[in-house]
Parts: structure tokens; sequence; C-alpha cells
């Protein structure tokens, strides 16, 4: 076995045979597939307690509006509130006390209840007065059939997306499920840089500092060290990564196996219209969820798939080299600091740059951001899905291959020097110098 | 035959001279010893010959050739500041290092077996390196380094953080170790285990070499002309300069110094013709007084 597999080796296994590393890749799966299912699940236990509403209503105008649903009933009381108030056992949910015509006064309702009203309920009710006063107040413009116009009038527009291909075949795209798609992967890249960069950096502070490097340098070069330590660990997140993807698929397919004939569509659209309207999904409307479907099948996930290892490792290789080289280059944990500041930076700006990106996804600053080695892996992974020139690809992921050569060398240089320095504070003006000092061999 | 040749050893660090001019010849088969205060060049040095730097000029020939970082996988190096992954077990730790130096994974095994019964740690085999001591990390240490069974070894300091049962069992791996043929560096601050263990020795200070050469003769050049004389009866030779007179039974003891120039025969030949002699023996400077004497020295010259 050569020597740098021997390296390559000893990083992999003892961080795969980590307790924490097991946990982790064991536990997040879990908590992936939980995020997806519990909603589904949740939308399946209906709470069947019917609550009483009392309707106080002392106008006598609103006898006849509520109507109520599984959740919600209501009952009418001519008794004033007070005896509600002082009643031991409470038989209702909350009582709705109207103490004047709601045209005229629209504050005039109130609902009271020993525990603080939902909003659930408070929209529920409200929503009910307000249809009844609108339709009151156009009932008093005396114009005939308007309620029939007005419904007439009333549209909701779905502006559906296609995407033209390169022959000019019409794809049925989906500006929501790119958003997604490159939004997730942007952010495993960015998540996987920052986590595995910093296991390196770590990595190397810990041989330096436990002077074990001065062994291993007298048997290896320092170049095979390093690049041991990058290639080791990056194995070990695309081995994370792997076990996320099959064991979350595995999980929520069995699940969906278990569950799979009382979880209907339906409910799936009400959960995740109520709770991703931060991610824009037109769900709720008739028709939109096939049309999802049609885009997800449409989706080239071998395309992307290929891409998005192509520039996780560009991106994690950049910024490993730089990561090692700072390590290599401080005497302890606590110095990483300052030096790495400089690296995590671009990372954090490249996140903004790709939310940005995602709303213009060929504007300016995406292009850009798309070309630069530093924010490329990230900003690229959200352009994507919206498709993108070839010759934008090959640039970009050139300039990227020749930035992490470029970075590795100079990262090589710097480590060969710094991982045998000990006792010196280090400055930058100093690193450099390191990448111009020639050493004879 | 000179197992390893130094010639004009040169290297710089930026703005300080970490070498100068540093030459050795360190015959095969022997102990050489390479002594110094902290901070004269003795770890540059042993950096160079082991490939983990480059000398700025000079060269480094080992067995005849110039050295190659290939051949530096039959030096076998325990460097002063010792170290280990912490969070690996001992055995698997080992059998890494071991293959690193080129051994397949299972004459490695096989050398460890023998190795860690024989210093009776096998017990250790499946601990963390942190659940040890530092000394027994030390000792898991010094089996790494000899596990290949190098020709040439070099030790930084092996002594230091050692009790005296182990400094003991060490000493004797050492000098068993040049029975079966191989050639040992080591750099110590440690004089008595110099004299008992050493048979050549470079003295390194302020990055230049300022004493050199075999022990016995270093000791003998370095011979101030004191004796320990035991005699019969009092004694009052002329010219001997009597530095200490210690009555004992029926016998005296004296420390005296001889006259310029005297040999050892001249100086027993004229107590001889006073008394009888007992006791007749020259007091050679020990390592430590050798090394506190020339770095005081060369100190007080810079």
């Amino acid at each position: 076995m050569s020597k740098i597999s021997l390296i390559i080796k000893r990083e992999y296994t003892t961080r795969v045979m980590k307790p924490s590393f097991i946990l982790l890749t064991f536990l997040t799966p879990v908590l992936i597939a939980g995020m997806i299912m519990l909603p589904l699940f949740l939308a399946q236990i209906e709470d069947d307690t019917v609550n009483n509403i009392v309707v106080i209503d002392q106008t006598g105008m609103y006898r006849e509006v509520f109507e109520g649903n599984e959740k919600y009933a209501f009952e009418y009381s001519d008794q004033p509130i007070e005896t509600y108030r002082e009643q031991e056992d409470k038989s209702f949910a909350a009582i709705l006390l109207i103490t004047a015509d709601l045209s005229v006064n629209p504050s005039a309702a109130t609902l009271y209840s020993d525990q603080q009203v939902g909003v659930d309920l408070k929209s529920f009710v409200a929503g009910q007065l307000d249809a009844f006063v609108e339709e009151q107040k156009l009932a008093a413009l005396n114009i005939p059939d308007f309620k029939k116009i007005a419904d007439e009038i009333k549209s909701d527009v779905d502006v559906k997306t296609v995407r033209w291909g390169k022959d000019g075949e019409e794809k049925m795209g989906s500006a929501e499920l790119a958003i997604i798609i490159g939004m997730i992967a942007a952010f495993v890249i960015y998540m996987f840089i920052v986590v595995y960069g910093a296991q390196v950096m770590s990595g190397v502070v810990q041989e330096k500092t436990s002077r074990i490097v001065e062994v291993i340098i007298s048997s290896v070069k320092p170049f095979e060290l390093m690049m041991g330590k990058i290639v080791g660990i990056a194995m070990v997140g695309l081995t994370q990564f792997a076990l996320w993807v099959i064991l979350t698929l595995i999980i929520v397919s069995s699940l969906t196996a278990v569950f799979g004939t009382s979880v209907d569509m339906d409910s799936y659209q009400q959960v995740q219209g109520m709770n991703m309207t931060a991610t824009a999904l037109p769900v709720s409307e008739e028709g939109v969820m096939p049309e999802l479907l049609t885009a997800l099948a449409n989706f080239n996930f071998v395309e992307t798939g290929i891409l998005f290892v192509v520039y996780f490792l560009g991106g994690y290789l950049l910024y490993a080299s730089l990561f090692a080289a700072v390590g290599s280059a401080v005497d302890n944990e606590t110095d990483t600091q300052q030096f790495s500041l400089p690296l995590t930076l671009p990372i954090i700006f490249a996140v903004y740059a790709a939310i940005y990106s995602a709303e213009n996804p060929d504007g300016p600053l995406a292009f850009w951001c798309s070309m630069i080695p530093f924010t490329s892996p990230i900003v690229m992974m959200v352009r994507l899905p919206f498709g993108v020139d070839f010759w934008q690809i090959a640039l970009s992921i050139g300039i990227l291959i020749l930035s992490f050569l470029g970075s590795t060398w100079v990262a090589a240089k710097i480590y060969r020097t710094g991982i045998l320095m000990y006792g010196k504070k280090v400055t930058w003006k100093e690193m450099i110098k390191w990448v111009t000092y020639k050493e004879k061999s | 035959m000179n197992h390893l040749e130094v010639k004009e050893v040169v290297k710089q660090y930026s703005g300080h001279l970490a070498l100068d001019r540093v030459s050795l010849d360190i015959p095969e088969n022997s102990v050489y010893g390479l002594l110094g205060p902290n901070g004269a060049g003795k770890t540059t040095l042993i950096r160079i010959i082991n490939c983990i730097t480059a000398p700025d000029s000079g060269e480094v020939f080992l067995n005849g050739k110039r050295l190659t970082p290939q051949a530096v996988q039959r030096i076998g190096y325990l460097p002063e500041e010792r170290g280990l992954y912490k969070k690996m077990k001992v055995g698997e730790q080992a059998l890494y290092l071991a293959q690193l130096k080129g051994m397949t994974k299972n004459d490695a095994l096989k050398a460890l077996k023998f190795w860690f019964e024989k210093f009776e740690i096998q017990a250790w085999w499946n601990k963390k390196v942190e659940e040890l001591s530092k000394g027994m990390a030390q000792k898991v240490q010094f089996v790494t380094t000899i596990l290949h069974k190098p020709d040439l070894l070099i030790f930084d300091e092996p002594f230091s953080g050692f009790d005296p049962v182990n400094t003991d069992l060490l000493k004797r791996e050492i000098l068993s170790l040049k029975d079966q043929g191989a050639t040992i560096i080591f750099s110590t601050h440690n004089m008595a285990s110099v004299e008992e263990l050493c048979d050549t020795i470079s003295l390194i200070d302020h990055s230049r070499i300022v004493l050199q050469g075999n022990v016995e003769d270093i000791r003998a050049a370095h011979a101030t002309g004191t004796y320990r004389i035991v005699t019969r009866t009092p004694i009052q030779p002329a010219g001997v300069e009597i530095l200490d007179t210690r009555d004992r039974t029926r016998l005296v003891e004296y420390t005296v110094k001889a006259k310029p120039g005297q040999t050892n025969n001249e100086l027993l030949t004229q107590v001889a013709s006073l008394s009888e002699v007992v006791v007749f023996e020259e007091l050679l400077p020990s390592m430590n007084d050798i090394f506190i004497d020339v770095v005081t020295s060369s100190n007080r010259q810079s």
C-alpha cells in the first residue's frame, strides 16, 4: 500500500469509526424523514372534539350568520354574559358578544374565554362576520345580481413556466422547484465546506501540537501528509452525504409504505400549504401538484447530480487546502480564529449571493459569483436548475480547477514550513514569505 | 567506514544562522553523542539528517552516497518532542507508523508482538494514547522508532521523562542495538549517560562545532593534571601542589596538581620515592565539567 493511501485510510477510518460521526450520520436521516413525515402524520390526526361557541347577540342581527364546522359549533343565548362568567363548570370554549351593528361599529364583537383565544377561532369568526357584513353592505347598494357579478370578477391566475430545451422541446419547469433544489444543493455544499474544512484545519493543528508530525514527516513528504488528510476527509464527507441520502430515502419510503394507504395527497397539500408558504410552493390549488410532479420528473437529476459532486469536490479542495495551510501556521486551536476568518467570510458571502441569485439567476451578481472560485461552488448550484449555458459551466469549472490546483500548491508551501515551526506568532506577511521561500531538496 | 558524513552544512533561518559549516563523521556501529546547550542547532542538524529540512549548503552522505529521502527509510528517529495521536489506540497507531516506514502489515504485527512482549506492554495494545502516562507513551514511541530495524537510529533526548528503571532498560536496549550492528546518534543533556554510552561526540554551541572526538580522548585532552594519591605515610613532593589532604586510618589521601609538563610516570616515581603508593589515579574531568567549561568559554569569546 502506498503511503498516501495509508494516510487516507487512517484519516478515513478514525473519523468514520468515531461515535459522533456514526450518531450524526444515522440520526440526521431520521430527523429529515421526521420533518417530511411528521406533517403528513399530524394531518391524519383530526381533532374530533367540537368546541362550543356561545353567541350572545345583543343586536339580534346575527342570529343566522354562523355556520359551524367539524371543530366549532355555535349556540345562541340571550342570557347576560355574567351568568357564563361565573359558571363553575364551563361547557363552552368561548363566548362571542356582539354589542352593536358591525357595519357601523366594526369593533363591537368580542370573544371571551378563560384561555387565550387562538388565531384559528378568531379568524374563523371574523371571516364569517366579514362575509355577512360585506353582503349586507352590497345588498344596501341595490344592484341586481351583484353577487353573481362579483363572483365572476374574482380571479386566480396561475402562471405556468415552461423551459425550452436546446432542441426547442418544451419542458414543464417550475421556478419554485428550481429554487428549492438549488438552495438545498447550495446549502449542502456550504455546510460540507465549513464542517469538513474545519476538520482539516483542526486535524492539522492537532498533528502539529501533538508533535507527531515530526515522526511522520521523517517517513512521508509534507505534501503527501496534507493531501492524504484532505482526501481522507473528503471521503468521509461523501460517505456521510451518501448515507444521508440513502437512509432518508429508505426511511421515507418505508414509512409511506406503512402509513401510505391513509396518507392522501389532499392532506399533504393542505399541510404543505400551511407550513411551506415561505418557500412559495404553489399548492392547495387544483392541478398544481401534478404540475410540480411533472416538473420534478422533467428535472435533470443526473446532470445536476454530477455537477453537484464536481462543485462539491472543487469547492472543498479549494477551501480545505487553505484551511490546512492555516492549521499548519498556528500553534494551537485558538489561534486559528484570526486566520480562518478571511476564509469563512467568502463562504458566508457566497450564501448571500446564492440567495439573491435565486431571484435573478442570470443577473450580473449571479454570473460573476458563479465564476469566482471562492463563491462559484455555492452560487452555481442555485443557478443550475434554472439552466445555465454550457460555456459558463465549463468556464466556471475550469477556473475552479485551476484555483484549487493553485491553492493546493500555495498551501503545500505554507504547510511544509509551518508544520515544523513552533513557538512563533505567524503573520500573513510571513506566510506569504513561506510561499516564495525556495527550498532545495 | 563512516556510516554518516555531514559536510560543511549551513542552514540559515530568517536572520538567524542555525548551523555554521558543521561537519561530522559518524563511524559505523558506534554510539555518537550530539551535545550542546538548548538552541545550539542540534535539532536542526537532526532534521537535516532526516531530510525534514534541507540545508542551504553542504551535503550529507549515508553509507558514502548522497542522502536521498528514500534512504531516510532506513533511519529510525525519535524526536525530542514526543508525539502520538492521542485519540488513536496504541496498537493501531504503532502499526500505522510502521507501515508508513515501509513495513508490510504482517511484518509489522510480528515485530510489534515481539517488542510489546519484551517491554511487557501487551496490555496497552487497545488503550488510547491519551490514557497512557507520559513515560508509557515514550516507551511506545521508542518501540515504533526501532521497529523497522533501521541501521541508523537517531534519539533526541531519549531519557527525558523516564524513571530510573526504564532509563536503565532503555540504555540496555540502545547498547544491544549497537551490538546488533546499528549506528546510533543521540542528543542529550545527560552527561553521565554520554560517558556511559557514547564512543564519539560532537559538542555544538552557537551553531558551530566547538568540540569533537572520542570521549576518552577528549577527557584526556582536558585533563588538568589532577591526581588522587593514597600513600602509607605523609609526603611532601617538591613542586607539586597539594589541593586537599585527608587522613585515613594508617593511610593519607591527597588530591594534588602535578608540575606543569609532568607525566603520570614522572609524578608516580616522584611520589613512590617518598612513600609506598597505595592508590594512584589521574582525575579526568567528567563530560559534565568539560561541557560547562567549553560552553562558558565559547560564550565568553563571542
